[in-house]
């Protein structure tokens, strides 16, 4: 990667679900590992997602889920995938290891959970985006 | 390949199109010459410049515009540029929180930005994405930026109306005077005009618009001073109208005018592209040389001073007739 190049993320909260500060927080470790992070918020559905991904034409997505709303991740891929557009799809929450096993089948490429440390967070995305 | 991009974008692709902005911001080889091929499909677009302080209301108001331009039909893109984080190089682009409901509209095409550049790089990218967008058909191109530094304000002098947005509270009218904004703005919008203030920073700003006036050559155009409160849709049509009249006293300026203002922005863009250039590519020839570095261990030792060094490296390194200045 040259100095010019940035790695874009996007993230995310996703559906009914009004946690924001892990998605924040998350953001915000991202920025001061000199990744770009393009913000969407709360209440994001799955449509909303796609567009602005493609949109800003960014390397990853990431999800914050902390309210059970899987069908909405599971939506998610299937638009992607019916869209012909294809970057990784990581998670972080509070989730289940069942649901996470089941999302994992779905075609997301990694799951945080609770506990997991900043520095896993960027070297997982600096590991898949150099890939 | 050049060919096939292009075509696409003119005809609107969106992939296509956030793909070469992408390429764009990270300087990849080859966006160049795409850009050369794409330059003759731009000029149609109109571009609103938005620009004020942090937490002025920047992203709410563009949202509410979009909103309107999109009732009366028209195509929009939107530019949303962020700061870098000088520490990291990393950024949160977080503009688009405000915008969501467009998100799913096909009119509107939004894409954030970060300021990046050491070189004043901003400028650049940001112009060559205006480009693309105006390829694409785009009716209207609005640039919103944080308005501190001079980036911000040449980005805000080659937009066809500039907006400025400030909000109560922020400072006298010397804070406004410091940061050079009565210079560059065509339409002055006082948002969160709800707060008790408001009054004082409208007064503030009409007399110092009085002054500057005086002093420029516009036209004749006044710049108005509107009272918004962009969270609640008010003061949006009128700053939309304010925009359409600015657009037709521009129309409306002599042959001359037109030719002398298309040069003053053609010339700020060819000197800041050519300031780029010359400027990494000299300064990277430069720094990565030996002899740069053994004047670093020299300044750090004692046994020479940095301005010296600087003359030394410049003559070594600069082609004859460029050295002395």
């Amino acid at each position: 990667m040259s100095n010019n190049q940035r790695i874009k993320v996007l993230v995310s909260v996703i559906g009914l679900d009004g946690h924001f500060t892990g998605a924040e927080i998350v953001s915000r470790y991202l920025m001061d590992a000199g990744m770009e992070v393009v913000y969407l918020g709360i209440y994001q559905t799955p449509e909303m997602i796609v567009s602005a991904a493609i949109q800003e034409n960014v390397d990853v997505i990431g999800i914050s889920s902390h309210a059970a709303n899987y069908e909405q991740i599971n939506l998610l891929m299937e638009l992607m995938k019916k869209n012909n557009f294809s970057v990784p799809v990581m998670c972080g929450g509070s989730i289940p290891p069942q649901d996470a096993e089941a999302l994992i089948k779905k075609g997301v490429s990694k799951i945080f959970l609770p506990h997991s440390t900043s520095e896993s967070i960027v070297d997982y995305i600096v590991s898949i985006v150099k890939k | 390949m050049v060919d096939s991009i292009v075509e696409k974008i003119v005809n609107g692709d969106v992939r296509t199109a956030a793909k070469l902005i992408g390429d764009i911001d990270n300087r990849v080889p080859g966006t160049r010459e795409i850009l050369k091929a794409l330059y003759k499909h731009t000029g149609n677009a109109y571009i609103i410049g938005i620009t004020g302080a942090p937490g002025a209301g920047k992203s709410t108001l563009v949202d509410e515009m979009v909103r309107d331009l999109r009732l009366q039909g028209k195509t929009v893109g939107v530019l949303a540029v962020d700061p870098t984080s000088p520490l990291s190089g990393g950024a949160i682009l977080g503009d688009r929180v405000r915008m969501q409901r467009h998100s799913l509209d096909e009119g509107v095409f939004i894409r954030s930005l970060a300021t990046r550049g050491q070189f004043g790089g901003l400028t650049q990218s940001t112009r060559s994405v205006i480009d693309v967008f105006d390829a694409m058909g785009k009716d209207y191109i609005i640039v919103e930026t944080v308005g501190v530094g001079q980036d911000e304000i040449d980005i805000a002098k080659s937009a066809h109306t500039t907006v400025i947005v400030v909000v109560p509270g922020m400072g006298d009218h010397i804070q406004a005077i410091k940061a050079g904004i009565f210079e560059v703005g065509d339409i002055f919008v006082i948002n969160k005009s709800d707060r008790s203030d408001a009054n004082k920073t409208l007064h503030d700003f009409k007399a110092m618009i009085d002054i500057t006036r005086k002093r420029s050559t516009n036209g004749g155009w006044e710049p108005p001073i509107l009272m918004a409160e962009a969270v609640n849709n008010k003061g949006i049509v009128e700053l939309l109208i304010e925009i359409e009249k600015h657009r037709k006293t521009r129309k409306a300026l002599s042959p001359e005018s037109i030719i002398h203002n298309k040069k003053a922005i053609a010339q700020l863009e060819l000197i800041d592209m050519m300031k780029i250039r010359l400027v990494e590519e000299v300064l990277n020839h430069i720094t990565n040389s030996l002899e740069f570095k053994e004047c670093l261990d020299c300044i750090v030792d004692g046994t020479k001073d940095p301005y010296s060094a600087c003359d030394e490296l410049l003559s070594a390194k600069l082609p004859d007739g460029l050295q002395q200045s």
